[in-house]
């Protein structure tokens, strides 16, 4: 098989067991530089398995290969600044401030104080939540919490020295509409202009459709199909996975969108 | 609001110093002011100011001054230790003897005590409480391990087991004890800085030194701890050997402070959470003003527990739980209204 020279993150035969139960079996996957992929599925299909996998959190047999050196040869500190992950949940009990959350995406790096601080200051305007800067982090409501979060994660990649990935579970899951958008919009720009790659479980499919390069479908801890997401989401193959048959609304922009 | 860290800093040691003169010049023996600060001098510099008598000399810089200080030693430690236990557990609550520590010490102290005829030599309970206070916490940190790692919930768990069964072996011993072994166990507990000397002055300086050091170069990794164990570790952090590291660290400086002053609690509940409320929770800026603030309290318990009662004294422990326990129901009560 040939290696894709821009190929970032390769699994194979990724096994993971839970008692006799497979929950996740993953023949292949291929992430290469600026591609944006989203991960859909049905609720247990194994999608934040796979992303817990990819970020090193669980134990699988199997290849997972990011930069064509397997996770654990990574110095800890390198890797932290080539992969970040948006936690899903975040309960903190101490009363850090928004920024000082963000800053602490600065754990791995080297920056001055002062090129901290602008950094935090410059990631949490792309973010929208420069305003939360000083208030209070367990004050703030679910999609401030993870924008905040995800300010934070951006921060701590952005001393890569080659394209990073950037794992995302849920990442609209709690924004509000205009949120939604903003964010996807922003993480697909870090892809086109920076080369990251960004893996994204999405629920919403007219988000895959308009934004994702690459659609990964899910169901019961398998690949069930891949490929680009006007390919791979058809009604059929949503209604084999999720038991629901969408409508087709109509085309914007030459992308189908379902209701 | 929050105070800036440096202010807070320079204000605690200002306080520290004022507390210290005044421990030193207060106590049930009347000594002119100006005479007690000359002995200082004398002591500090080798100069010959001073026109004490040999007694009242010895009074100010063998009984006063090594116990000031040690209040100094044993309170930042306890402080810094909470302050670290309570990043650990990501929790506001937790103390630093939540990992066995203390009551394990407890138990060889007690042991000690009841074993040894009183004569016996002085390092004999110190020494007892530190070894059981480590093996303890080396229980308890083994039973929460697995092969997913460390669970701060069993570690927890295991805790509050372990010490139960220590209270229950203390009580078991002090059943059996006469009178008089009866009154040193229990005045044990109460905690109290009359133990202090020169050999565990410059123990307790290097403890507190060392202990200060390690935590400071671990800050950083325990703010990121408090995001979560899965965010600190793809932030880099080696979760696992932090979580030892820093048990061990918290183990030794507690188990140091109670071999030298049996149990004084609250000073690290208590410090750290008012820390946070004046400079915010940052670690790097959580664990040094701290060890200040818990220098400072300890100092000003034990300057009330010899003043109150004079010319005898309180334990200490007994201060600083009368103390820091209604005012730590005061935090709480607070608390709740911003929170309504």
């Amino acid at each position: 098989m040939e290696l894709d020279p821009t190929a970032m993150l390769e699994l194979t035969n990724l096994r993971s067991q839970h008692g006799k139960v497979p929950h996740l079996a993953v023949e292949q996957l291929r992430i290469g530089t600026g591609m944006m992929v989203g991960v859909a599925g049905p609720n247990g299909s194994g999608k934040s398995t796979l992303l817990r996998a990819i970020g090193g959190e669980l134990s699988v047999t199997g290849d997972i290969l990011f930069y064509q050196r397997s996770l654990h040869q990574w110095d800890p500190l390198d890797r932290a600044r080539h992969l970040a992950a948006l936690p899903q949940f975040s309960q903190i009990g101490f009363s850090f401030t928004a920024d000082e959350i963000v800053a602490m995406g600065m754990i791995p790096l080297s920056l001055s104080r002062q090129e901290g601080r602008q950094q935090v200051a410059a990631l949490m305007k792309d973010t929208d939540c420069h305003h939360l800067m000083g208030r209070a982090f367990p004050s703030l409501s679910g999609g401030e919490k993870q924008r905040v979060h995800l300010a934070r994660v951006l921060l701590q990649l952005s001393q890569a020295t080659q394209p990073p990935l950037l794992v995302l579970d849920e990442p609209t899951s709690a924004q509000d509409l205009k949120q939604q958008h903003r964010i996807l919009a922003l993480t697909r720009s870090l892809c086109r202009q920076r080369g990251y790659a960004v893996i994204a479980v999405l629920h919403d499919l007219n988000h895959v459709l308009r934004y994702c390069d690459h659609c990964v479908l899910m169901k019961e801890g398998r690949l069930s199909a891949q490929g680009k997401p006007g390919d791979v989401l058809t009604q059929d193959t949503i209604e084999a996975h999720w038991e629901y048959r969408p409508q087709l609304a109509g085309h914007m922009e030459s992308i189908p969108v379902f209701v | 609001m929050r105070l800036p860290v440096l202010i807070c800093g320079i204000a605690l040691v200002a306080m520290i110093i004022l507390g210290s003169l005044l421990s030193l010049l207060q106590g049930a023996l009347d000594l002119p002011p100006t005479e007690c600060l000359l002995a200082l001098c004398d002591t500090l510099f080798g100069t010959h100011w001073s026109t004490l008598d040999d007694y009242q000399r010895v009074v100010v810089t063998e009984l006063r001054l090594p116990r000031l200080v040690l209040s100094v030693f044993v309170g930042a430690m306890l402080a810094q230790c909470g302050a670290v236990m309570q990043g650990l557990f990501r929790n506001p609550l937790a103390d630093p003897g939540i990992i066995g520590v203390s009551s394990g010490a407890a138990v060889g102290a007690i042991v000690a005590i009841a074993i040894f005829p009183a004569s016996i030599d002085p390092l004999a309970v110190p020494v007892s409480a530190f070894v059981a206070g480590l093996l303890t916490t080396m229980l308890v940190y083994s039973l929460s391990r697995s092969k997913q790692g460390t669970s701060v919930l069993v570690l927890l768990l295991a805790g509050v087991a372990i010490s139960a069964f220590a209270g229950a072996t203390i009580g078991f011993i002090s059943y059996f004890s006469n009178d008089e072994k009866l009154r040193q166990l229990s005045l044990w507990q109460m905690g109290s800085l009359a133990g202090a000397s020169q050999v565990n002055l410059w123990l307790g300086f290097f403890a507190v030194v060392a202990l200060a050091v390690a935590f400071q170069r671990k800050a950083f990794a325990l703010n990121a701890l408090v995001l979560g164990e899965c965010e600190a570790r793809y932030l880099g952090i080696n979760v696992e050997a932090l979580k030892r590291q820093l048990i061990i660290l918290v183990a030794v400086g507690v188990g140091v402070s109670v071999a030298y002053a049996g149990i004084i609690g609250f000073i690290g509940l208590v410090v750290p959470h008012l820390v946070r409320l004046v400079t915010g929770p940052d670690h790097r800026s959580l664990i040094p003003l701290s060890a200040l603030c818990g220098a400072l309290l300890l100092l000003v318990a034990d300057l009330m527990a010899r003043l109150v009662v004079q010319p005898a004294e309180l334990p200490v422990g007994l201060v600083t739980a009368l103390l820091g326990a209604p005012f730590f129901l005061a935090l709480l009560i607070q608390q709740r209204r911003q929170w309504n």
